[in-house]
């Protein structure tokens, strides 16, 4: 009896054990499939990430555009993400009446789940025309500022891509950085409140600097979601492989070349070149990741 | 004078705070209004029932694609749901591991893959092999299921006291059993939470299935075949150039939005308040 009672742990064990090593060996794996099936592309080394051309019909492979747009757009949006959902988790936290704070931070928890391709839909025939026919005039009063000297016809651009990552974005930093917030101890504010203090200063003095670190995992969260936004961007960027200066012109994300070209992709060297950018992109999101799981690390230390 | 100021800055706050809702909410609900406006213009008894007519004729539903979702995420759940509990039993339940940090560290880094990275990881895997196959953009939609889970059944079971556990341990209840019959019993709510909201995430999950579930103009017959998703139509049909495809797209979203936001409300308010 004794016995068979601790076979059953010992099976009970060995399940739960494999199953967790399987953890492991799909993250070697991971890996594996995306270097192996892009070595043809690295024999030159590094020049298919510094190539600026990308001309699959004369088989220039150069990641550079991608790799530009992905930054330039995600980068535009977290910062605008992290200006409004600050914003939105101070209103939530501090300003707004209690009654309102549950009712619009569960909305906002909602919209968050909203999948990414409805967005997109939406970003072709709402969010495009509304760039092309009123923010576009609107910045070319701007356009001695390189980043505003473009224009597109059709209003899918690298500003429709940004603006939409920002919407998609905004919610989940705005709800990281609300809980941060909700965590900072009652009585140091009331106690800055009894001095006299405004609710702008107990927020920048006490709030921010107590919740920052939470505020900044928030960002970081939101940043690696907008680095590897897929649908939303690829719908909406226009897919055209430069390098501009100005977000009124087109772009292209990695992601975004990833689902448009893999199933086109005819030839060994075209597919290890998608497969490449592939890699590229999961390192990048990790490597943002880890920076901000360190940083974060650093500030407990720090206490 | 001073004082002045400080009541600017203050003002200043509260704009800044409430712009920045409006900011974002006019567009979030403006999007839930052109999906719900526009999509219930398609929604006729035909949409659900039937499959899609060729390209540019009018007519026809999208039957196919929600069978498609439905096995996808069938098939998801099947491969994760035990995958990602045990593992998370093994990480809460089995202390004295040495691999629970390596293994919670790569959990949580894969957390961070693009969804478009594990679709292209199933094809290098599976779809080299064996051609696209709705099993294929199952494991693909496993791979960003697993570690979600992992990461909310874990913490469901810490939620649960140690107590529990060393009340049962010390009636002589064997460890699998205490765990099976008390720790999960008691942590169900929570993990069921957990499921719910990554059938959520998944089922409106497109990247991964472009070049793995594929696609499919009928029904599929087995797992083993292409299969449509209601995410995946959406996609083809918005960037076509078919005004009919368009409202079809319109018509799918809302479908597929009423569908995640009930599974997000029925987390929120049924089990999380328990």
């Amino acid at each position: 009896m004794s016995m068979k009672r601790a076979r059953g742990d010992r099976v009970f064990w060995l399940l739960a054990f494999f199953s967790s090593l399987s953890v492991i060996v799909m993250f070697t794996l991971l890996f594996y499939e995306l270097l192996s099936n892009s070595v043809p592309i690295w024999k030159d080394g590094m020049s298919f990430i510094t190539g600026m051309v990308w001309d699959p019909l004369k088989g220039l492979f150069g990641a550079f555009p991608f790799i530009y747009g992905t930054l330039l757009t995600a980068t535009f949006a977290i910062l605008l993400s992290t200006f409004l959902g600050v914003g939105i988790a101070i209103f939530l936290s501090e300003i707004a009446p209690s009654s309102l704070r549950v009712i619009i931070s569960s909305i906002i928890e909602l919209i968050a789940a909203i999948p990414s391709v409805i967005i997109g839909l939406w970003g072709i025939f709402v969010l495009a025309p509304f760039v092309r026919d009123n923010l576009q005039p609107l910045l070319q009063h701007l356009s001695f500022i390189p980043l505003f000297s473009g224009k597109t016809l059709s209003g899918l651009s690298m500003l429709t891509a940004i603006l939409v990552l920002t919407f998609m974005v905004t919610p989940i930093v705005a709800a990281i950085a609300r809980e941060a917030l909700l965590m900072v101890p009652e009585d140091l504010k009331e106690a800055l409140y009894s001095l006299g203090a405004t609710r702008y200063e107990v927020v920048r003095h006490v709030c921010i600097p107590y919740a920052r670190q939470g505020i900044f995992g928030g960002v970081i969260l939101g940043y690696g979601r907008a680095l590897g936004e897929t649908m939303a961007v690829t719908m909406v960027i226009g897919n055209t492989p430069s390098i501009s200066a100005s977000i009124l012109n087109p772009g292209y994300t990695m992601a975004a070349v990833i689902a448009n070209e893999f199933t086109e992709a005819t030839g060994d060297v075209y597919l290890s070149a998608l497969i490449g950018i592939a890699l590229l992109l999961l390192l990048i999101s990790l490597a943002v990741n880890l920076v901000g799981r360190m940083i974060v690390w650093k500030w407990q230390q720090e206490g | 004078m001073e004082m002045a100021a400080r009541r600017l800055k203050d003002n200043a706050l509260t704009i800044y705070s409430i712009l920045s809702l409006v900011v974002i909410a006019i567009p979030l609900l403006h999007i839930i209004a052109t999906t719900l406006i526009n999509g219930a213009q398609s929604l006729t008894p035909e949409f659900f029932t039937s499959l899609p007519k060729p390209p540019g004729e009018e007519g026809g539903g999208v039957a196919n694609a929600i069978q498609g979702t439905a096995i996808l995420v069938a098939l998801t759940m099947l491969i994760s749901v035990p995958a990602a509990l045990l593992t998370a039993i093994y990480l809460s339940e089995f202390p004295e591991s040495r691999l629970r940090d390596l293994i919670r560290l790569l959990n949580d880094t894969f957390m961070g893959t693009p969804s478009i990275v594990a679709g292209v990881f199933a094809y290098t895997l599976l779809v080299t092999k064996f051609g696209f196959s709705a099993l294929a953009g199952a494991f693909a939609l496993s791979v960003l299921a697993v570690p979600m889970m992992v990461k909310t059944m874990e913490e469901a079971l810490k939620l649960v006291p140690t107590d529990i556990r060393e009340a049962g341990l010390s009636l002589g209840i064997r460890h699998w059993r205490v765990v099976t019959s008390i720790v999960l019993r008691t942590a169900m709510p929570a993990i069921a939470s957990g499921v719910l909201l990554t059938v959520a995430r998944i089922s409106g999950e497109t990247a991964p299935l472009l070049f793995t579930a594929f696609g499919n103009p009928n029904f599929a017959t087995g797992i083993l075949e292409p299969v449509s998703a209601l995410p995946l139509m959406i996609y083809v049909y918005a960037i076509s150039p078919y005004p009919d495809w368009h409202r079809k797209a319109w018509g799918a979203s809302l479908v597929l939005m009423i569908a995640v936001l009930t599974i997000n409300l029925i987390t929120k308010y049924k089990l999380r308040r328990r």
